[in-house]
């Protein structure tokens, strides 16, 4: 049976993709392992890019606050905004928006560099000083990307309710110790622990892209262009697929 | 091949050992079938350019030697041992032994002069201290005549600089052979002959045996003791440079016209 060309050049990008990650599993288990590489992207990676998942953290706190606050006051619950708030944000919203903004400068940067690398055949010389490329560039980020996903979700998500807080405060007054009170008395242990496992499977997935993207880019500097534009569009969509599949699995498992 | 001569510039080379035999090497991408039963020998100490015009597989030849293309038959003979049928591992072994000078230098832009010399080291001389890690730095710096660059980035380099120190990195491991890929390619032709010249001083400095892939006529002249004409994927001729100039075969006067 002949399969159309879109669908023929999805299944062919899906297999490649099925056996990079073969590849990366394969190299992440056998050794020699590049511990200070992996530390230095952990820094690149997790340091470098808390600035800007921090302020977009912050600046989503307090919009969704301004944002609710009219429609929860017409209901009269106005109390409950900093549970209805929390609730949101880490359940959904903060590592969701995370992982695209993760998306957005992580698997960009790293496709893009690891085509520059490739066009400029900094990958082959790496192979040819006996350094395994796999190893040096792509475990590492790898691994980084999933690990500091996860961190920076959960700090992006304690920003933005300290975003919330400021919001609720800007219209009536609230202290500290009863928006604590207000948010824990929501959040639970069921809320918390599925939205920090997603984060995981999201960082390994933008890890992953990125690499493979840049790994295997072609056709000079348009192919390095194209490497971190596609890198940023498939991992965006693998994101959102992922939630789905988690949302289903928590739902399945009774966490909703 | 159909020109065959037994004279060599340097005669040494003719009793010199083969320190890499391709034979019947076959390469094709799709149809399109880049080496065709490629034979070539190169001896201890010799430097063979191997020419051709763009698009007719001598890169791919260097790239099948060094392992970073899979030729699809045939033999490549490296210092004693058939590395088709190396595994990655064996390979690596191999390329302690084989140096590669890249076309775009493929110098690590992420690093210092100093990192990228010590790059090599850190996977092949890993028993080896600081202090002779930083010697042996010195020393290859100081042989391409850029020791002053030694914790400068790339990107702060000329294109000639860039090819002198990828040069320098290559010379970090001390090869026996040392497979050259346009080595002039993209560079005025003062600096092209430069790096030719060093190339010659290198050769002689260290007794390293090369293959220069070269359309750069210049460096031809300068570089080789052979020269062979890569056609239609096979050593279509092989001999001195002077010998291939008086050539009455009209594939390989174009090259020299």
């Amino acid at each position: 049976m002949k399969i159309p060309g879109p669908g023929e050049e999805f299944l062919n990008e899906t297999g490649a993709i099925a056996r990079f990650t073969g590849s990366f599993v394969r190299e992440t288990v056998s050794p020699r392992y590049e511990i200070k590489e992996f530390i230095r992207q952990c820094y690149l990676i997790g340091y470098k890019s808390l600035p800007l998942i921090g302020l977009t953290g912050f600046i989503m706190g307090l919009v969704l606050t301004m944002q609710l606050r009219p429609t929860m006051i017409s209901y009269g619950v106005e109390a409950k905004l900093p549970a209805m708030v929390s609730l949101s944000i880490v359940r959904e919203i903060g590592p969701v928006i995370s992982a695209l903004i993760f998306a957005g400068k992580i698997g960009s940067s790293i496709g893009a560099q690891l085509g520059s690398m490739r066009v400029t055949e900094q990958i082959d010389a790496m192979d040819v000083s006996g350094t395994n490329p796999m190893k040096f560039l792509v475990v590492t980020r790898v691994l980084a990307a999933t690990l500091m996903l996860p961190i920076l979700s959960i700090l992006s998500d304690t920003i933005s309710l300290y975003g919330s807080f400021l919001g609720v405060n800007i219209r009536s007054h609230m202290s500290v110790h009863l928006f604590i009170n207000q948010v824990f008395s929501i959040l639970n242990f069921t809320d918390i622990l599925p939205s920090i496992i997603k984060t995981f499977f999201f960082g390994f997935a933008i890890g992953i892209v990125g690499c493979y993207k840049g790994y295997y880019s072609k056709n000079g500097t348009e192919g390095v262009g194209h490497s971190a534009n596609s890198a940023v569009v498939l991992s965006s969509v693998i994101v959102f697929i992922l939630d789905l599949l988690a949302v289903q699995i928590t739902d399945l498992l009774g966490y909703n | 091949m159909d020109i065959v001569s037994a004279k060599y510039q340097n005669t040494a080379y003719q009793t010199g050992e083969p320190v890499i035999t391709i034979s019947k090497l076959k390469k094709q991408f799709g149809k399109n079938k880049v080496l065709d039963e490629f034979d070539l020998t190169l001896h201890k100490g010799e430097s063979i350019v191997v020419l051709g015009r763009s698009g007719a597989g001598k890169s791919v030849l260097i790239k099948c030697v060094i392992g970073l293309m899979q030729a699809d038959s045939g033999i490549i003979d490296v210092l004693g041992k058939d590395i088709t049928t190396f595994n990655h591992h064996e390979l690596d072994k191999m390329r302690m032994r084989v140096g590669f000078l890249f076309q775009s230098n493929a110098l690590y832009d992420s690093m210092t002069i100093r990192e990228n010399l010590e790059f090599p080291m850190r996977r092949h001389l890993t028993n080896i201290s600081a202090k002779e890690s930083e010697e042996r730095i010195i020393e290859a710096l100081t042989n391409v005549g850029l020791a002053h660059t030694v914790d400068m980035m790339p990107a702060e380099l000329s294109g000639g600089m860039q090819k002198r120190i990828a040069l320098a990195r290559t010379l970090i491991l001390k090869p026996e052979i040392i497979l050259y890929d346009e080595p002039t390619t993209g560079l005025d032709p003062i600096t092209g002959k430069e790096i030719s010249t060093l190339i010659v001083e290198i050769q002689e400095k260290y007794q390293t045996s090369s293959i220069i892939i070269s359309h750069d006529m210049k460096c031809v002249k300068t570089t080789a003791d052979r020269v062979a004409v890569l056609l239609n994927g096979k050593c279509h001729a092989i001999d001195t440079y002077d010998m291939l100039e008086k050539s009455e075969d009209t594939l390989v006067k174009q090259f020299f016209e």
